[in-house]
């Protein structure tokens, strides 16, 4: 392929598992710097395409290009790991269960990646993991142990563990979904300031108000399909729609 | 109970239990190595690996030990495979006792979250290492106690090779109890002996485990 | 020597025989380890501590020491004390007592999970100590207990092989005795593993379908 493709771009995405469809050829596109939401009911398939976009559920159809490479390549499966190992440390990833590494220490947790594969000195670490975790505002933890935070801590560790490796795209899957209300908002000001440094970010998340707040675009997904997309303004006040006026009266009477 | 007859023999039984310990050790490393190389085998890839790593903790669990004992020192020559009956212990116990550390160790290993190999594997981690530096440090330290489990029950099983005449413990205490017919006498021999080295293996088992936890 | 299993036939009957030996010890020692269980775990809990200190201490002692020992102990030590037991009742005894003690540890810590306001409840009826355990604790434990205690009676299988050492023609000295007239110890003893190993199976499927039913029961 030659011709010139968005940042991120995603082709006629397809996924089955038998014979249920969990994602219903889908296209998407997001240019540097954008910031999109998905949003939709549990089991819309929103997080099965996320999870697509690094190859973590394999789509059983479909293209996925970052930057002009594709990531779900064909290729024999040596080649393909090697391939796709490459494309993941460019795409950065923040689990709803925060998945930090219990056996490490914060310090650990955001240096391991960097020094296995881009081969980073230990000082070099040393300094990229101070870097990171006071961007998030976790350096005073550096050498805790996860068990040691809060969930809310924990998932800046887990955020500053994804930026250390220096990606182009971040996927966040319901990143607050798991935390408690009141520490909801120091992952969503971390969130604030990455859209700031201009960071490309897909977000899965139940939060109208924070998608509403920081989001260039909004999708809808249902049953497998983008039903609607647009600025947030356009989806969330004027939903044209009948599945999306539905979904978010719920969600928004619920949240208040 | 005839004391001054123990005092008499115990020197054979300390020799013997030394025969015990060499054999324990030894069957020890051999059956974690098979014990690994058969969770490697029962995680693979490949199915091919799979059924293999199945079939043997299958079959190696499901005969018993002492049968396998006999085919290995008995049946061994046939096939070409000539051991002395202390060399052809160490390999039947050790290949015995792999089967059961491998149901160990792979459960240890299928139960860290799934989350953990996704992280490692989102930041550009292989399979390979995913495995060493996420699920092997954190499954290690939740395998400590059921090996030892696995450490005591080997160190019992090492009393087979009684049946093949290799003069350890039980060997001993058989030898003893029909040349003077003192059975609880030369039970009781034997016995401390098992209690002591089992008892110090289960301490060093759980030292270990208290000192591996994540804090 | 290489191998020729076309003389197994010929010995057939001797080993179906052996097998008909393992499997009769091996549910009359399963039997008795159940009952021998319950009974043990009954006095390591409840009896007084005179008698319950040093029954734990030998429960400890019969855990940290071989079978084989074990039944040496038993067949050489009837006989030291004048009861002459034909082997296989030796056999039963041994496998027996050694599995009671196994099973008794498992029941002792189902009785003690067995929530506490269900002996109240009884006790409340006005059911005695031991009705209460007898009619209501022990049968909850028992349920708790039965898919563990299900591998204890396949290592038991397993195990019943070393009554061979004292004389026991089951499967594994009847595979002996003709490897002692043919010479040919791989062909049988494999033979031998592949019998236990069909047993084995066969337990393995009871176990599940019994595991079935139970979690069906809840």
């Amino acid at each position: 392929m030659t011709d010139q493709t968005a940042f991120v771009d995603i082709r006629h995405a397809q996924k089955s598992y038998g014979a249920l469809e969990v994602l219903k050829d889908i296209s998407l596109t997001v240019e540097q710097g954008q910031i999109v939401a998905i949003i939709g009911p549990s089991g819309s398939g929103k997080s099965t395409l996320l999870r697509a976009i690094n190859d973590l559920d394999a789509l059983t159809g479909g293209e996925i290009w970052l930057d002009g490479v594709q990531v779900n390549k064909s290729l024999p499966h040596r080649q393909y790991e090697k391939h796709i190992n490459e494309m993941r440390q460019q795409i950065g990833m923040v689990f709803q269960h925060f998945n930090l590494f219990p056996h490490l220490t914060v310090r650990e947790n955001v240096t391991m990646a960097p020094t296995l594969l881009k081969g980073l000195s230990k000082d070099a670490a040393e300094q990229l993991a101070r870097e990171q975790l006071d961007h998030v505002g976790m350096l005073d933890r550096i050498d805790y142990y996860p068990s040691q935070l809060s969930g809310g801590q924990k998932q800046r560790v887990a955020i500053a563990r994804a930026l250390a490796m220096k990606p182009k795209l971040m996927l966040f899957d319901e990143a607050t979904s798991a935390l408690d209300p009141e520490l909801v908002d120091e992952v969503n000001q971390v969130m604030k300031k990455l859209a700031e440094d201009q960071m490309t970010m897909i977000i899965v998340t139940h939060e109208m108000d924070f998608a509403a707040a920081v989001c260039d675009r909004v999708l809808f997904m249902d049953q497998g399909v983008v039903v609607e997309e647009g600025p947030p303004e356009v989806v969330f006040r004027n939903p044209t729609q009948q599945r999306t006026k539905e979904f978010l009266r719920k969600h928004l009477a619920g949240a208040k | 109970m005839d004391t001054e007859l123990m005092l008499k023999v115990y020197p054979f039984f300390l020799e013997a239990a030394w025969v015990t310990i060499q054999l324990s050790v030894l069957t020890a490393v051999l059956g974690l190595i098979c014990g690994a190389l058969g969770t490697a085998a029962r995680l693979s890839r490949l199915a091919v690996m799979r059924f293999v790593g199945a079939a043997y903790v299958s079959v190696f669990r499901g005969t018993p030990a002492l049968i396998q004992l006999f085919i290995l020192y008995f049946g061994g020559p046939q096939i070409g495979i000539q051991l002395d009956a202390f060399e052809a212990g160490v390999i039947g116990l050790g290949i015995n006792a792999g089967a059961y550390m491998t149901e160990t160790m792979r459960g240890a290993i299928i139960s860290i979250d799934k989350g953990q190999r996704e992280a490692a594997r989102t930041l550009g981690l292989s399979r390979w290492q995913a495995m060493y530096k996420v699920i092997l440090p954190q499954a290690a330290r939740l395998m400590v106690r059921p090996l030892g489990v696995n450490l005591n029950m080997l160190i019992k099983s090492t009393a087979l090779v009684a049946a093949i005449a290799v003069v350890e413990l039980t060997y001993t205490a058989q030898r003893y109890i029909g040349s003077t017919y003192k059975p609880f006498e030369m039970f009781l021999l034997a016995g401390i002996l098992y209690m002591i080295i089992i008892t110090v293996v289960g301490k060093g088992v759980s030292w270990l485990d208290r000192k591996v936890q994540i804090t | 020597m290489g191998l020729d299993f076309s003389i197994v036939p010929k010995y057939m009957d001797i080993i179906l025989l052996g097998c008909a030996w393992t499997l009769g010890i091996t549910v009359a020692a399963a039997l008795l380890s159940f009952v021998g269980g319950i009974v043990f775990a009954v006095i390591a809990l409840y009896a007084p501590w005179i008698i319950r200190q040093p029954f734990r201490l030998v429960e400890w002692v019969f855990m940290g020491t071989p079978l084989l020992l074990q039944l040496f102990l038993i067949y050489f030590g009837l006989v030291q004390i004048g009861i002459d037991l034909p082997a296989f009742v030796a056999g039963i005894i041994g496998l027996g007592l050694h599995f009671a003690v196994y099973n008794s540890e498992l029941i002792q810590t189902a009785i003690l999970a067995v929530d506490k306001g269900q002996m109240e409840a009884a006790r409340t009826l006005g059911l005695s100590r031991g009705q209460a355990l007898r009619k209501v604790v022990i049968p909850q434990a028992v349920r708790d207990v039965i898919p563990p205690i299900g591998n204890n009676m396949i290592a038991l299988l397993k195990d019943s092989a070393l009554v061979s050492v004292i004389g026991v023609s089951e499967l594994t000295l009847s595979a002996q005795r003709i490897i002692g007239k043919t010479y040919r110890p791989f062909e049988f003893y494999v033979l031998a593993a592949a019998f236990y190993y069909v047993i084995n199976l066969g337990m393995e499927w009871v176990q599940r379908r019994i595991e079935r039913r139970i979690s069906l029961s809840r």
